[in-house]
């Protein structure tokens, strides 16, 4: 393999400590390397910035619902097709491009890891198809377990060893990486057209909270002692006052120590908070509780998220939780998809227009913003736009210029056309915090690989992690204008994923040698979980067991993590 | 001695039941029973594995109208040069075939500037365009069988279309929160004739031929608790219409399955756009969802795999460099009548048998090939016909459902020696069009 040597960039890495110093960062065999031969290939980055390629934690990027998404709304090609290249296959569609675009901007943008954020295990297969045809980033998915039956079953029993024991079992089926836990109990709800949107509201049928949900999953997870944490997207999203129920369900973590090999600190990790921050009673009094939200963050240590900012973008959201985008549709009259999963999930697609003009809108993209500028802790806050609920994935430059540039906020929220009464809502106008470049790297690299238990192989310039490596045409001492973030942050000099060179003047050249992560926990024999299979696939799947494991050539090249959880 | 093989995938409907066991001679070779099954299914199992009747190299069309044997390797160059000298070739069907052959098609059609359709264009084409005006809220077949006490068969007979449909998932199944199965459930079939299917219905509401959407929109009224006018709407009694819609609304989990009866009659996308609202409409008063009875095993993978590799889920145009997407315009049929088109290219689908006649004479005159296990109309009017082996059967790979679950096909004998599957032809192919395309 050849070796590169990145030569006099200004280096910021918060796993080894440098902050912008300029240093030299050599790549030999796909790693980072003490030092390379002398016929490695120089790169002269002076002048410019050096980091570890981007970690996105949570983005709906590849499954049923991103395909019906893009299916359902040819509009959203319009305008944005790109020509087959000399290394690339045509792409379009903006904000739910092909796999092929999704591939290549997230490179171009330097994004080298991408999780996506709600596998439902029937359609498991799908998901790695796509994720199999989008080309250089690596991947993993997170199968939904928060409206799971046998978790429910296992769960009101107080069988621990067996709830166990399934996810195990399903992570290594369906090629899994981690539990995601959307709406817990609400999805399930959903088949009657019913929902929970408290934590205490049980179930319909089961017998069970959505507290007990959570508490049990997380239980579970550090007893496999899982590299990620549970991750959740809790109940009652997207209404005003909703950060009570956020801050009820953050609650049940409270306190619990992590467990695990892999250097993760977290035992739960909230996503796009942004949704999840709402103050009011009604979209009249609607208001940010942002700075509630970020504080108890702050103060519990054992605990991450990622933002979820409204990028103001026409685009379509989809989320497993079925019985928001019904209400969604209520709202703004647009065609609604839904898809409810036997004994697992439901899960709906909407699409939306976050329109400046609209009060509710901008408020949204305030708190986003307020949720990045309070959080004291950038290792555990993660940059993401909930991809494509929030805006798309390719909007994240603009984000990380808001979060650098009080000027950029400021700008924003004086054009709004209700600017007032959006300042009145929100605390966005009086904070002036902005983000370091050290901050975004940590936001972006370390803080979101070490939540995934991946600190020692992505998202640091340690000798010996994968060689993912960006250079950004940009120098942070010498920003004269906000714009000069986003233009940077929109499309690297030059990208490397594992070693090789993907992206070089700004453009794709490589379609590099993608990987699929997944987990395999080891767990004891469990002879009654393999029974409970066994018998819920005979009586209530339309499927049957031996047709439901994903084969391992839809992953054929995967990275796999074994977890000894015996 | 026989060898078993158990949850067996049938290439056969939309369906895609997967408890099938097939028994097989001890090498592999032959079929001798298949349980499970409905009789085509079936059928299609052990005709395959009868060689006699099947070619099994691929054949040129002669000029007197015979076909002369020709190798694998000029059927591969024939393709290959006929699609890169094309203008505006049309790359047809996939709809019998799995995900991987569709991906492989897919590349090739980048590179030649292809269309891209599959069967949809006959079929449920129009309710993917009714899915892009107004969404669809649907559910998986497993959801159905455990929750559904409302049936609607809208426009389908799936007791000849889909056979084990009713047993599998919608009429007779016993789920989890419906342990009475038939007895709990509620069945509506809306048809103009009298089927095997209604027969089993509760309410057989008697649509007169072409005036379905009149139907659904007096449905929708009715559910909303509106008056409405006339003693007879699209020839059923007015009574009649309450009593459904009152039967519809007082369900806690009903499904609309529906099928080519709306799709392809008057008022096509106009039909299913009624019948998504009538659903939405019905999801404030219960639950409720709505699913196509797709036909072809895997046309719905077809839709899958063009959806994430081009955005669009049929009547691609990749001829401009990039994918375009306007059916009415983009369409095989479309261009086909408009002689838009200077090669036909079809995998997986007898256009011959369904296209109208104007079409399949203007497909008779153009450079073609047909990649088909059978003989069919299709390829008896192609220059080349390429024998495949039988997807499903002689070769696996992942198919979806009528409901968008993957499942994988299986293997289960081997095909005559020397045949070549859908993907190892088409990647030849492939290979070919590179090296043209570089010189």
């Amino acid at each position: 393999m050849s070796e590169y040597i990145i030569k006099n960039g200004k280096v910021y890495d918060p796993k080894t400590g440098i902050k912008g110093d300029v240093a030299d960062v050599c790549i030999k065999d796909g790693k980072i390397a003490d030092k390379v031969s002398s016929k490695a290939k120089v790169i002269d980055a002076k002048g410019k910035t050096v980091m570890a390629g981007a970690v996105d934690i949570h983005a709906h990027v590849a499954g049923p619902k991103v395909n019906e998404g893009r299916n359902y709304r040819p509009e959203d090609k319009l305008f944005t097709y790109k020509p087959t290249g000399k290394n690339t296959r045509m792409s379009g569609g903006f904000s739910i491009p092909t796999t092929f675009k999704t591939g290549y901007e997230y490179a171009r943008m330097g994004y080298t890891t991408v999780m996506e954020a709600a596998m439902p295990p029937l359609y498991a297969r799908h998901v790695h198809e796509e994720i199999k045809d989008t080309p250089i980033i690596d991947e993993g998915a997170l199968p939904v377990f928060g409206n799971n039956w046998f978790v429910f079953e296992y769960l009101k029993n107080n069988e621990m060893d067996n709830v166990c024991a399934y996810i195990a079992w399903l992570l290594k089926t369906t090629k899994g990486y981690g539990i995601k836990i959307v709406n817990p109990g609400g999805s399930e709800a959903w088949g009657w057209g019913e929902n929970c949107t408290t934590v205490d509201d049980p179930v319909p049928y089961f017998d069970i909270t959505p507290a007990e949900i959570v508490k049990g999953l997380l239980t579970a997870n550090e007893q496999l002692g899982l590299p990620h944490s549970i991750h959740i997207h809790s109940n009652n999203l997207g209404n005003p006052g909703n950060y009570e129920t956020t801050l009820a369900t953050l609650k049940i973590a409270e306190g619990v120590k992590a467990k695990n090999k892999f250097g993760r600190e977290q035992v739960l990790h909230h996503t796009h908070v942004q949704f999840h921050s709402y103050g009011g009673d009604s979209w009249v009094n609607f208001e940010s509780k942002a700075k509630e939200v970020a504080e108890y963050f702050n103060k519990n240590k054992n605990m991450t998220m990622d933002l979820g900012c409204v990028t103001l973008d026409e685009t379509t959201t989809m989320t497993a939780d079925g019985p928001f985008e019904h209400h969604l549709t209520s709202l703004n009259h647009l065609k609604w998809a839904n898809v409810d999963v036997e004994l697992e999930t439901s899960s709906g697609i909407v699409p939306y227009v976050y329109d400046p003009n609209i009060k509710v809108c901008a408020i949204q993209w305030a708190i986003g913003l307020e949720l990045g500028l309070y959080a004291k802790d950038p290792l555990r806050t993660f940059i993401t736009t909930d991809h494509p609920n929030a805006g798309p994935f390719t909007r994240y430059p603009r984000v990380i210029k808001w979060l650098m540039s009080d000027k950029s906020r400021q700008e924003m929220l004086k054009g709004f056309k209700h600017s007032e009464k959006v300042i009145a809502a929100t605390n966005l106008a009086s904070l002036d915090r902005e983000l370091s470049m050290f901050e975004i790297v940590q936001m972006t690299r370390a803080g979101p690989a070490k939540a995934l238990g991946l600190e020692n192989v992505f998202g640091g310039l340690a000798p010996g992690m994968d060689a993912d490596v960006v250079v950004y045409n940009l120098n942070e001492d010498k920003i004269k204008n906000p714009e000069e973030i986003e233009t940077a942050f929109s499309a690297a000099d030059c990208v490397f994923k594992s070693g090789t060179m993907v992206v070089e003047n700004r453009e794709v050249i490589s379609n590099g040698n993608k990987r699929t992560l997944w987990v395999d926990a080891k767990v004891p024999e469990n002879k009654q979980v393999e029974r409970d299979v066994q018998m819920k696939f005979l009586k209530f799947y339309s499927m049957t067991i031996n047709n439901y494991e994903v084969s391992n050539h839809y992953v054929p090249n995967p990275y796999v993590i074994e977890v000894d959880s015996n | 001695m026989s060898k078993t093989v158990t949850d067996v995938i049938c290439p056969f409907c939309g369906t895609l039941c997967d408890d099938l066991v097939v028994v097989t001679d001890d090498e592999g070779k032959k079929i001798l029973s298949v349980e499970n099954a409905c009789a085509i299914g079936a059928e299609k199992f052990l005709h395959s594995s009868d060689h006699s009747h099947r070619v099994t190299r691929p054949r040129k069309l002669q000029e007197d109208g015979s076909f002369k044997e020709i190798t694998y390797e000029e059927a591969i160059e024939y393709t290959a040069q006929m699609l890169v000298n094309a203008k505006k070739p049309s790359m047809y069907g996939w709809s019998s075939t799995n995900c991987e052959s569709q991906s492989v098609g897919h590349e090739i059609a980048e590179l030649c500037g292809a269309l891209v359709d599959n069967t949809a264009a006959v079929c449920h084409g129009t309710t993917l365009v009714a899915v892009q005006n107004v969404g669809i809220p649907s559910c998986t077949l497993g959801e159905v069988k455990n929750r559904a006490d409302r049936i609607i068969f809208w426009g389908s007979n799936p007791a000849h279309g889909h056979p084990r449909h009713m047993s599998r998932y919608s009429i007779f199944p016993r789920g989890y929160f419906t342990g009475k199965g038939q007895k709990q459930r509620k069945i509506i079939v809306v048809d103009p004739r009298c089927t095997d299917t209604s027969s089993l219905a509760d309410v057989h509401l008697q649509v007169e031929q072409g005036y379905d959407y009149e139907l659904l929109q007096a449905l929708r009224a009715a559910v909303r608790g509106q008056e409405l006018t006339g003693d007879i709407i699209a020839g059923v009694p007015k009574e009649k219409v309450y009593e459904a819609a009152e039967m519809l609304k007082s369900g806690r989990f009903g499904v609309i399955f529906f099928g080519m009866g709306v799709t392809q009659s008057l008022g096509k996308d106009h039909n299913i756009d009624a019948a998504i609202m009538l659903t939405k409409d019905l999801n404030d008063y219960t639950k409720f969802s709505i699913i196509a009875m797709r036909g072809h095993y895997n046309v719905t993978g077809s839709g899958q795999v063009l959806g994430w590799q081009f955005g669009f889920p049929y009547s691609v145009d990749l001829s401009r460099g990039f994918a375009r997407y306007n059916p009415g315009e983009t369409g095989t049929i479309e261009v086909l009548k408009r002689k838009e088109i200077d090669a036909m290219f079809v995998l997986g689908s007898d256009p011959g048998a369904h296209f109208p006649m104007q079409c399949v004479k203007e497909i008779s005159k153009l450079p073609s090939v047909a990649i088909d296990p059978h003989i069919t109309p299709t390829t008896s009017i192609c220059k080349v016909h390429v024998p495949v082996a039988f997807v499903g059967v002689e070769v696996g790979g992942n198919c979806y459902r009528m409901d968008n679950v993957p499942i994988e096909s299986r293997k289960v004998v081997e095909p005559p020696e020397g045949m070549l599957t859908d993907q190892q032809f088409l990647e030849g192919v492939l290979k070919r069009v590179r090296e043209l395309k570089a010189n």
